[in-house]
């Protein structure tokens, strides 16, 4: 008997849902921000969910999110640091946290001086909030991305983070997103602008106090202007029964620098879209790990736009996929005419640990230039047998051999994290997960 | 050393095998007791590497005849592990990397797991720093060695100390050394193998799987022998290695061809 695959679309009238609670919501003291809002509104319009025949989709099936029934946030919950203790780390003495989607000021610590803004954009005085004006919403495209203008939409505060020109900020910010609440929606927003010469460290990090479901939309945008360091860790640690669907956009000056470690071990679906856009002279290192198990599906979506000359890039992205989880990269690499000397690497590598287990990778170059050093590949496997052996012949059993080789195969991505407490944190985890060394 | 009170620790009577359905192995027989040090020479694809792995239960390998007991026991109801723990131990030719694993996490995992098999103490992080410490002055190895990734950008010669550093922990009866000396340089030739020296006593044993006479000038075996199309089909002193090494293989085969004859049929 022949089966037709149905492709199931998003129930009618679910973006509606989503949209619940948006013409309430109360109009901001910034006529922008109100006008953002609107333009957001007004492209949602004509915009719909996408299904599995959008081709950016065509491998992560969304409609089970269109069986969750989410109201928007109403009540916020009374957390005290020690309820969220276990996610505190220690040299990140800057924290902004924010309670299924809602500022939460008296867990955060804030910088707002000599320039410095380490703050929700709600506290930030007229000529603080002028200053970002220019790069809020100007990144992050939502004109034909729903989830961005969904974001866009229920924008009301704002992570804010400037770094003044040719400041170092020693040590790493923290923003911290709590989902205490099921069967509810919110729309984390990020604003990042580094001034030319600035250095600073970036800790974007999704976590739960429940499992239930939930959606979180998050956008971040992330401006490096000419020779800024921007180090960017994000770790989306939701629950397994989380709907996370992410955008991130990042521009970088000339000269300048960003480094990204992106960690997914959460949620029933995942989705990041990370694009980075690079000027001349720019670098970034954008590497990830997707370490998921069960019915879990996690997408990750890059594109490294390389519009100037003399950009380099790097990409190493892992996935480790158990039971009958579902691992998807596409990572699009761009050249434009006249970006010359570009040096670009990507790679793909994927483990496979079960025979149910599924990946998807799509590595992509588009070349428009003549004069150009890339590479890309991408490899799906199994662990090796001689790998297995070797460690076996140490005394180690067969599964402890594979769950170390399985926590080898990541740690690779974690140890390039450059926050000591967050990576010994990540590397616990992921021993847990793996079932692994004592 | 040849003793004369020594108990037989290995006993390979007929041992064939195959990879992939090839066989490899034709009938071999090797016995070593405690206290001896045994090169296993001969030229690529006669089978050197393959006896080793066998030995080691490389599950690529497939015994299809012939017998291998291990201090009395039937070594191929033992897994690969479990012969380990049991004290046979294999140097590999080529050790993999671990990225992201450190090799102290690494050889800590290894003793206290073979520790724990044999009812003995496991040690924790500190206790074993200082005992690994210990054992790497008798490989020169440098402690940075401990805190990077097992293996991961070792040089070949660094690849192998960490194989007889791990033979130090892992205190086996039998070592095989698989191929130990390719690759190293006459420094770590010397300080290999006088790791070994020191880790060879009465009561465990000492397999080298090589090419090379040079590595004998090092490590004095008790017994030569001669491999060929999957057979021992010789078997000297250390005198015989250096008649290899000036008059190559070739003699050897042609000395016997009635032993080769004979086996066939057998």
């Amino acid at each position: 008997m022949s089966t037709v695959r149905s492709i199931r679309r998003p129930a009618a009238g679910y973006l509606e849902t989503l949209m619940e609670g948006q013409p309430q919501l109360r109009a901001s003291s910034r006529a922008w921000i109100n006008a953002l809002r609107a333009e957001a509104v007004r492209h949602l319009d004509t915009l719909t969910l996408p299904t599995l025949h959008d081709e950016a989709w065509r491998f992560t099936d969304i409609s089970p999110l269109t069986r969750l029934w989410v109201r928007p946030v109403r009540s916020v919950s009374d957390l005290h640091a020690a309820d969220i203790a276990q996610f505190h780390l220690e040299d990140a003495t800057t924290r902004l946290i924010f309670v299924d989607g809602v500022y939460a000021p008296q867990l955060s610590s804030t910088i707002t001086d000599d320039g410095v803004m380490v703050a929700n954009l709600s506290s930030a005085d007229a000529a603080q909030a002028a200053a970002i004006k220019p790069d809020l919403g100007r990144h992050a495209a939502f004109s034909d991305n729903v989830f961005a203008a969904l974001n866009t939409a229920f924008l009301q505060d704002v992570a804010l983070i400037v770094v003044p020109r040719n400041m170092t900020l020693a040590a790493p910010v923290h923003l911290l997103f709590i989902a205490t609440q099921a069967d509810v929606a919110s729309h984390p927003r990020c604003l990042l602008v580094a001034e030319s010469g600035s250095h600073m460290t970036l800790i974007e990090d999704y976590v739960a106090l429940q499992d239930g479901a939930y959606f979180v939309n998050p956008v971040t945008e992330i401006a490096l202007a000419d020779r800024a360091h921007v180090k960017h860790i994000r770790v989306q640690r939701d629950s397994v029964k989380a709907f996370h669907i992410a955008d991130c956009a990042v521009s970088l000056g000339r000269s300048s620098n960003y480094q990204s470690v992106t960690v997914a071990l959460g949620a029933k679906i995942s989705r990041y879209n990370l694009n980075v856009l690079l000027a001349e002279g720019a670098e970034c290192a954008v590497d990830g790990l997707a370490l998921i198990a069960g019915s879990q599906l996690a997408d990750t979506h890059t594109s490294i736009d390389h519009a100037q000359p003399h950009g380099i890039s790097r990409q190493l992205h892992k996935c480790i996929v158990g039971g009958s989880a579902h691992a998807v990269f596409n990572g699009k690499v761009m050249v434009r005419p006249g970006a010359q000397r570009t040096d670009s690497n990507q790679s793909s590598r994927n483990l496979l640990l079960t025979g149910k287990a599924q990946v998807d990778t799509k590595p992509q170059l588009e070349i428009f230039a003549d004069d150009v050093k890339c590479a890309h590949g991408a490899t799906i496997g199994q662990l090796d047998d001689d790998e297995v052996f070797y460690l076996k012949s140490r005394g180690l059993s067969d599964s402890v051999a594979r769950s170390l080789l399985t926590y080898a195969f990541g740690a690779e991505i974690i140890d390039r994290i450059p926050v000591a407490s967050l990576k010994r944190r990540l590397e616990l985890r992921i021993l847990e997960q793996t079932g692994s060394l004592p | 050393m040849i003793y004369n009170d020594s108990k037989t620790l290995l006993e390979v009577r007929g041992l064939r095998a195959t990879v992939n359905g090839v066989e490899i192995l034709k009938g071999l027989d090797f016995t070593v007791k405690s206290g001896e040090v045994h090169a296993i020479m001969g030229p690529n694809g006669s089978g050197k590497s393959t006896f080793a792995k066998v030995l080691a239960g490389h599950s690529a390998y497939e015994v299809t005849a012939g017998s291998v007991l291990f201090e009395g026991k039937n070594l191929f109801d033992l897994a690969p592990e479990e012969r380990a723990r049991a004290g046979v131990f294999l140097a590999f030719q080529y050790p993999i990397e671990i990225p992201g694993v450190a090799n102290s996490q690494f050889l800590r995992l290894t003793y206290n797991t073979v520790q724990a098999q044999r009812g003995q103490e496991e040690l924790d992080p500190l206790e074993f720093d200082d005992f690994v410490r210990e054992k790497m002055k008798l490989l020169e190895m440098s402690p940075d060695f401990l805190g990077r990734s097992v293996n991961e950008g070792f040089s070949g010669g660094e690849k192998k100390r960490n194989e007889i550093l791990q033979m130090a922990l892992l205190d086996p009866r039998l070592a095989i050394l698989d191929e130990t000396d390719s690759g190293l340089d006459i420094d770590a030739l010397r300080i290999v193998s006088q790791g070994v020296n020191q880790l060879a006593n009465r009561h465990n044993a000492i397999v080298l799987v090589t090419h090379y006479q040079r590595l004998l000038n090092y490590i004095v075996p008790d017994f030569v022998h001669v491999m060929e199309a999957g057979r021992i089909i010789k078997t000297g002193d250390k005198s015989l290695a250096l008649d290899l090494e000036t008059r190559g293989y070739d003699w050897v085969a042609a000395e016997r061809p009635a032993a080769a004859a004979v086996a066939v049929v057998a």
